[in-house]
């Protein structure tokens, strides 16, 4: 699947998008396995109050099925207007 | 209904002008603009970056426009918010809302500001001497939103 990251999410993790294979079921796994993968990562996801997650572009929660998403975004609480 | 999420400024009375284009029923249209402002917690603000999540934020937009038009007996109703990099003094978003009295007007786009502070894919980053900072959400803007739930 396509995860996408904005803001200071983007910023620290480095890049705006990337493809990732995973067989995480909720998006709290996914989180749990990217956390695990480097430091930055762990960084960006270090406080996941200020963190929210859109499922294929409707805004979701963490404990979401995964199951048919084709494209998750994780970024800050939105600031528009 | 229209909503357009562009780089480029827009001009409000023109925008007013099209809502009204051959119309003779319509009895207000409220108006709503956005600036960036030079100043932000006692620090001067050099210019303002406005992230967004391109397709999401159309449809967000979208969604947010058809629920005032279900809440209100609307006669029309325009959104526009810009993105990218902006100078202190530049307008951002802008939301217009025609009915036959003033009172759904007023009601609904504030209703539309509410709802697009926090739930469309936008994120501030505000230019200082100090560098950037990303603008964090406020509460007060959180409990703006809960104000129409109870309604």
């Amino acid at each position: 699947m396509q995860v996408l990251y904005f803001a200071w999410l983007r910023e620290r993790i480095g890049i705006p998008r990337e493809e990732v294979e995973t067989s995480a079921v909720t998006v709290a796994d996914l989180v749990a396995e990217l956390r695990g993968r480097e430091p930055r990562y762990e960084l960006a996801f270090s406080d996941m109050k200020s963190v929210r997650v859109a499922l294929d572009q409707e805004l979701s929660s963490l404990d979401a099925s995964l199951d048919g998403v084709r494209e998750v975004a994780f970024f800050p609480p939105m600031t528009g207007g | 209904m229209s909503v357009s999420v562009q780089a480029e400024d827009f001009d409000v009375g023109a925008e007013m002008a099209a809502l009204a284009e051959g119309r003779t029923d319509i009895g207000a249209i409220v108006s709503f603009t956005g600036l960036v402002r030079d100043m932000a917690k006692g620090a001067a603000i050099s210019d303002m970056e406005l992230e967004h999540y391109p397709g999401m934020t159309e449809k967000a937009l979208k969604e947010i426009e058809a629920q005032a038009n279900a809440r209100w007996d609307l006669q029309g109703s325009r959104i526009i918010h810009r993105y990218g990099r902006l100078a202190p003094g530049a307008r951002i978003v802008l939301v217009l809302t025609a009915s036959p009295h003033r009172q759904a007007a007023f009601e609904a786009a504030e209703f539309l500001m509410d709802y697009l502070k926090s739930r469309a894919p936008f994120w501030k980053k505000e230019g200082t001497a100090g560098g950037g900072h990303w603008v964090d959400a406020r509460e007060a803007d959180e409990d703006a939103l809960k104000r129409w739930d109870q309604e």
